[in-house]
């Protein structure tokens, strides 16, 4: 998508730490991205590789204490979001940076309308009347593919079912055009062929409203079908980040190698056993100063344990432009893959 | 391990359990939620039967209502040749070392103020008069079996991780030597690089203690990997029931076939190569579900007979038993088979 055009999200450097009784758990380590407009950025990773928090820390939706963001900076169109002031955050948030959460049942308010809810940033944002943001919440669900919306307007969250429940949460979120829309595993709690529906649901949008979209999963699967380029996170850091394609047919970190290798197919040959990382994800007890997946690595090497592997493009292109890894074995690792 | 695969361990003959709703100042019985309305299986000794579907289409109830957690409407489960859902207390108390349990999340299921050896050995102290030290022998011997480190022995569930944990719950389930295992969700609450490590020790416990599975699960492609015999559920019933292989290469229920598209294959040159069904609308409430076939409301082919009659699940092919009208034979024109009654079908839906 858009190769070349400025950036409408430039994040660098982004490190945030938690203070809790038991220490600082280093949850984002020296994270930078960039969004270009109109793509959609996937973010893949285990549970605690700091995926959600990097993208919660960039609108300070975290509560501080115990989170504290120490560094980086965020350019929203040339703004920083870490910069801001609370008044001007506040005008961001919703506003300029859409955001859908996992759990359409706990995101919703139960004891307001599903209009009232989508009016909401509309009034506050935008400055409607409450007549222009009706007309206007009537658009988004049909936008959204909720049938009968302005009687849908006048109920509550509990007579809605999971996937309209989401597709509400996206009518919310794309309310006062946002530049960016953060999606955080929103399709994780819904059944596949509900899931299918809400994909098909946002191809179409990004079809007719080109915003720029971060989709936070840890699935592989969903990826594959919705993503340009995707983003691998361990250990709160991003150790691999390439195009959709390339990413699935060359890729180099050995954690996304193992990762793809750790899912059973549903076409194909079936495996006769399941490729297994041993071990488990690292504690983020201190900063990095060696790789965090070095425990858990087929290729471990002193290197490993020495120091904590910068991204390097491996295209030749500048790092977080095309391919890029942090992996002191990219190379040796490539050359077992062609092997295989 | 001698009679795998050719004697059925397990056999589920129509079971039905009905939940009453109540209703009104007298709590009157006004009508009931199907969770499962006549479910029929076979389970080969030593084999896995995955049981998969949405969220809703009764098949934890399945599992539930077989190993008598609850008490069935109709039916019959045998299991080894006596039928559970018809035993006397006494008895079924007697049956239950033979039948067990691994439960969704682990976190929920481990009683968060009891050692591992406690939780472990609780269905021992239940149905063993055994001493202490041969109950921690067997605990040890449970925990090296799962790949559990003997030193933890006296840690509580807070101190492991999330697929430590769901390793107790299946020691805890191997613990009295069980024949039989209903799995329901095993590995939904972990992460993917833990998923492969409990699946992969389902297996060789599976391999080495000739276990017998009913794994229930929504990751249809896990159950792939995993099942001998796949039953697709829909709102309570089954909809298709064939060898995973089969199922996989050519689903024959439309259900199986719309839920099977719905699947993200890791890999995108596939993703945006293949033709997806999405399904209309959502699944109806299993109190009132559709009159005819309950897929009727959602299927891409439906057709004016699945408004009216509720199609039987039957063999239309070797080894596959599918629930749906495309595959009757149809009557009227004496000698029409089942391929030829497709073909009509679709043609009805391009028109």
């Amino acid at each position: 998508m858009a190769d070349g055009a400025a950036p409408v999200l430039d994040v660098r450097g982004l490190k945030t730490v938690f203070r809790t009784r038991g220490g600082e758990i280093h949850a984002v380590n020296d994270v930078s991205f960039t969004l270009r407009p109109g793509e959609l950025l996937g973010v893949v990773g285990e549970s605690g590789s700091g995926k959600s928090v990097t993208m919660m820390s960039l609108l300070r939706l975290l509560p501080a204490p115990p989170a504290d963001i120490r560094g980086g900076t965020a350019m929203l169109n040339g703004r920083d979001l870490l910069a801001m002031t609370d008044a001007e955050l506040r005008a961001t948030r919703g506003a300029r940076v859409g955001f859908v959460f996992q759990d359409p049942m706990t995101s919703l308010n139960p004891v307001f309308t599903l209009g009232n809810q989508i009016m909401e940033p509309l009034i506050t944002h935008k400055g409607m009347t409450k007549r222009q943001a009706e007309t206007r919440a009537v658009e988004l669900l049909d936008l959204v593919g909720i049938p009968d919306a302005r009687r849908r307007l006048y109920q509550y969250p509990h007579q809605f079912s999971g996937g309209m429940r989401q597709r509400v949460m996206i009518a919310i979120a794309l309310a006062c055009d946002p530049d960016v829309l953060i999606a955080d595993e929103p399709t994780t709690a819904l059944d596949v062929t509900i899931q299918a529906q809400i994909l098909e649901l946002v191809k179409e949008l990004r079809q007719k409203l080109g915003m720029a979209i971060i989709w936070i999963t840890h699935d592989l699967g969903v990826i594959a079908g919705i993503a340009d380029r995707v983003m691998v996170m361990y250990g709160g850091q991003v150790v691999e980040q390439a195009p959709v394609k390339e990413l699935f047919a060359n890729p180099q970190h050995p954690y996304t190698r193992a990762l793809l290798q750790t899912i059973p197919r549903i076409s194909g040959e079936r495996s006769e056993r399941l490729k297994v990382i041993e071990g488990q994800p690292p504690i983020l007890t201190g900063p990095l100063t060696a790789c965090p997946f070095r425990a858990r690595c087929e290729y471990r090497h002193d290197a490993c344990d020495a120091a904590n592997p910068p991204r390097r493009a491996i295209d030749g292109r500048m790092v977080g432009e095309g391919h890029d890894v942090a992996c002191h074995w990219h190379a040796p690792a490539k050359a077992e893959m062609a092997n295989a | 391990m001698l009679d795998a695969g050719t004697t059925p361990l397990v056999q589920v003959e129509d079971l039905k359990m009905h939940f009453p709703i109540y209703t009104g100042l007298f709590r009157k019985h006004t009508g009931d939620v199907k969770a499962v309305d006549g479910v029929s299986f076979q389970i080969m000794a030593g084999q896995t039967l995955g049981l998969v579907g949405e969220s809703g289409c009764g098949k934890s109830t399945v599992g539930r209502a077989m190993l008598r957690l609850y008490e069935p409407t109709a039916g019959r489960v045998l299991i080894g040749g006596e039928d559970v859902a018809s035993l006397a207390p006494e008895a079924l108390r007697k049956k239950r070392p033979t039948m067990q349990m691994v439960f969704q999340d682990p976190q929920a299921s481990l009683n968060p103020r009891m050692t591992l050896s406690e939780i472990v050995s609780e269905p021992l102290d239940e149905h063993t008069d055994w001493s202490r030290d041969k109950k921690l022998e067997r605990v040890y011997e449970l925990m090296d079996q799962v790949g559990l480190n003997r030193r933890f022995v006296n840690r509580f569930p807070h101190e492991f991780s999330g697929g430590q944990r769901q390793r107790i719950g299946i020691a805890r389930a191997l613990a009295l030597k069980p024949k039989f295992i209903v799995c329901d969700e095993p590995i939904a609450a972990l992460d993917v690089s833990i998923q492969a490590q409990v699946v992969n020790l389902l297996e060789d416990l599976q391999a080495k203690l000739g276990l017998t599975y009913l794994f229930i699960s929504h990751d249809l492609s896990m159950v792939r990997h995993l099942a001998q015999k796949v039953a697709v559920m829909y709102l309570g019933r089954i909809a298709e029931l064939s060898p995973s292989k089969d199922l996989y290469a050519r689903p024959l229920h439309p259900y199986a076939e719309a839920l099977l598209s719905a699947v993200n294959e890791p890999d995108p040159e596939l993703a945006a190569r293949r033709n997806r069904i999405i399904l209309k609308g959502d699944v109806p409430s299993p109190a009132n579900p559709p009159k005819g076939c309950n897929f009727c409301s959602r299927c891409p082919k439906v057709m004016d007979i699945c408004r009216q009659v509720k199609p039987d699940l039957a063999e239309v092919e070797p080894g596959r038993l599918v629930a749906c009208h495309l595959y009757e034979p149809k009557t009227a024109a004496g000698s029409t088979g089942g391929p030829e009654a497709i073909e009509l079908n679709q043609q009805g839906v391009n028109q």
